[in-house]
């Protein structure tokens, strides 16, 4: 709530565990959890626009996770620096709510709210409805999504930029 | 004569997804289909064989948005069956969770939703780049409905703290304490959000609906009541299966609900305003009189006042059951579960939230049918659209696409509940 600390680095995993594929971000980092990684670093979410914002508030540097619907290979890995440029909104329409993760990421910028340092890592899915099971194709590429966002927090905590 | 078709590849701006099919031709309309396929049946089916005490955090997951609306139907449900009586501090905390969640909802929905539609802008992204103080407002109205849910509820997303019975830890008065002060500055933004949305230009479109809603002798109705509506209907919830129908439907994989005569029906916050009003606070009503509302109204367009004004009420009554708060010896009451069949109205954000739960004698979940309002209100949005669209036909493409898509956000359709995402396809002949 409000006054707490933020940690300097944020892992943030955004999905709907009923919804096959678009769990994708909380089976990441439910991932990461076991391979160790500080559970004060990790949060789950529903992708909720609003509460996304205020939920990396005050953090230095966000890696997010989310499931992606863009027609290409499931399991595919898209690595995506919205601070650069703005992410592509139809990619996204897997998340179950229309004010999204990258609507939340430009009203952020509109606001200049934005975390200084955010990444989204996409993987692509195939299975989005209630009740469907997560496709073996995302499910194998989980734990190479995980070694990315390690990387990638070691990079941005040497400040040797953000993992490229 | 020229043939022109748009698709579009989803409705921005509607909570969730789903579809909308117009096809016009010269100067007639000749078809108007939402189609919105429906979750709701997979969480009745996966509710099947799992115990009672699991029907709150199973069936809040139906929606991120209202989570504590399916846990208020499904514990209301499980009481009803087992012949018990939640009262006291123990309600109250149920009434303030739901305040909470209908300040985050409706905030959601008025701010960065539906304003931007009235405003000419094509998003809330665009109105907060001209107008940055507004949305603020909005979302920190939005987050202090949030910190309600994640104190009660025990998190701000699916919500873990609400049990059959009561809750399973219930807060100290210092715990509450803080969020007096944060309601004190929501309910003077809630009014602020009055004033301003009352200035919206408004198109005519006044109809003669049938409301419905939950009715409450001496409150605002959120997790009891009779069933009443605006013709005469006054039931009890245990009589819904009654009075209302789902019918299936060609175009959709949803169930359409009507009343048993086949009238469709209007639930949410402009049904419970017309049928409640009197039970508004004294600075509610008074500021539905400020903003040029009388008792009734039946312009859909202007639910975003009524959904503004229902923020200050949740605001006000949050903020007396925080200042009245004495917590209850026990955070629960005890159950005993039996074989039996539980029925439970209560208010979403959205509107009349129905749950119906048949139990076997070990307190396992045989059967269970939950009927969200979108569902409710898919055939009076159909409705409105025959009605609306030829009013509008000499529009260009984009500009009848964006009113179909604002007449469809006057209900507030919560489509997650209901379906993945809504594509909508304009075809003119």
């Amino acid at each position: 709530m409000t006054g707490q600390q933020k940690p300097p680095l944020l892992v943030i995993g955004v999905g709907n565990r009923f919804r096959g594929d678009d769990a994708a971000g909380l089976l990441v980092v439910s991932l990461l959890r076991d391979m160790g990684l500080d559970s004060s670093l990790i949060i789950e979410h529903s992708g909720e626009g609003a509460a996304l914002m205020e939920t990396w508030k005050g953090a230095d540097a966000v890696i997010m996770i989310d499931a992606v619907s863009s027609g290409g290979a499931p399991g595919t890995i898209h690595r995506l620096d919205p601070i650069r440029n703005p992410l592509p909104a139809q990619m996204f329409h897997g998340s179950t709510h229309a004010f999204s993760l990258p609507d939340a990421i430009e009203m952020a910028r509109a606001l200049d709210e934005l975390p200084p340092r955010l990444l989204v890592f996409g993987i692509e899915g195939r299975n989005f409805q209630a009740g469907d099971e997560v496709s073996p194709e995302l499910n194998k590429a989980l734990p190479e999504v995980a070694k990315l966002v390690l990387k990638t927090m070691e990079a941005l905590r040497a400040g040797t930029g953000n993992g490229d | 004569m020229k043939s022109r078709t748009i698709k579009v590849d989803y409705l921005a701006r509607v909570e969730g997804e789903g579809a909308l099919f117009v096809k016009i031709k010269g100067d007639k309309l000749l078809d108007v289909k939402l189609k919105i396929f429906e979750p709701p049946r997979f969480f009745e089916a996966f509710l099947r064989g799992r115990n009672y005490s699991e029907a709150p955090d199973i069936t809040a997951r139906i929606c991120g948005i209202c989570p504590i609306a399916y846990q208020m139907s499904a514990v209301h449900a499980m009481e009803d069956a087992f012949g018990v009586r939640v009262e006291g501090p123990l309600r109250d905390l149920r009434r303030m969770v739901y305040c909470g969640e209908w300040i985050e909802s409706h905030a959601l929905h008025v701010y960065m939703l539906h304003a931007p539609d009235f405003l000419g802008f094509p998003d809330a992204i665009q109105l907060a780049k001209e107008h940055p103080e507004v949305v603020q407002r909005g979302l920190q109205l939005k987050k202090a409905g949030n910190e309600i849910v994640t104190l009660l509820g025990g998190r701000e997303i699916h919500p873990i703290n609400v049990r059959v019975g009561g809750f399973y830890r219930v807060p100290t008065r210092n715990e509450l304490a803080p969020l007096a002060e944060r309601m004190k500055w929501a309910r003077d933004a809630a009014l602020e959000t009055v004033k301003w949305v009352s200035q919206f230009p408004f198109p005519e479109f006044e109809q003669d609906y049938v409301f419905v809603s939950l009715s409450h002798p001496d409150e605002y109705p959120f997790n009891e009541g009779r069933l009443v509506s605006n013709r005469g209907l006054d039931i009890s919830v245990h009589d819904y299966d009654d009075n209302f129908v789902e019918e299936h439907v060609a175009h959709s994989n949803a169930l359409h609900s009507v009343l048993k005569s086949g009238t469709p029906y209007f639930v949410g916050p402009l049904a419970r305003y017309n049928l409640n009003f009197d039970r508004l606070s004294p600075i509610a009503q008074e500021a539905a009189r400020s903003a040029g509302l009388g008792p009734q109204c039946r312009n859909p367009f202007q639910s975003i006042i009524v959904r503004s004004v229902e923020i200050l009420q949740a605001c006000d009554e949050a903020l007396h059951l925080i200042e009245h708060y004495q917590p209850p010896d026990k955070p629960s009451v005890p159950i005993h579960p039996h074989a039996a069949r539980g029925y439970a109205c209560t208010e979403a954000p959205r509107g009349t939230l129905y749950h119906r739960y048949r139990i076997d004698e070990s307190g396992t979940i045989r059967e269970a049918k939950i009927v969200p309002p979108t569902s409710q209100n898919q055939k009076t949005i159909e409705k409105d659209l025959w009605q609306f669209i030829p009013k509008h036909f000499q529009d260009s493409q984009n500009d009848l696409r964006w009113q179909c898509e604002q007449a469809i956000r006057n209900y507030d359709p919560c489509i997650s509940c209901a379906t993945h995402f809504l594509k909508l396809d304009l075809e003119r002949e």
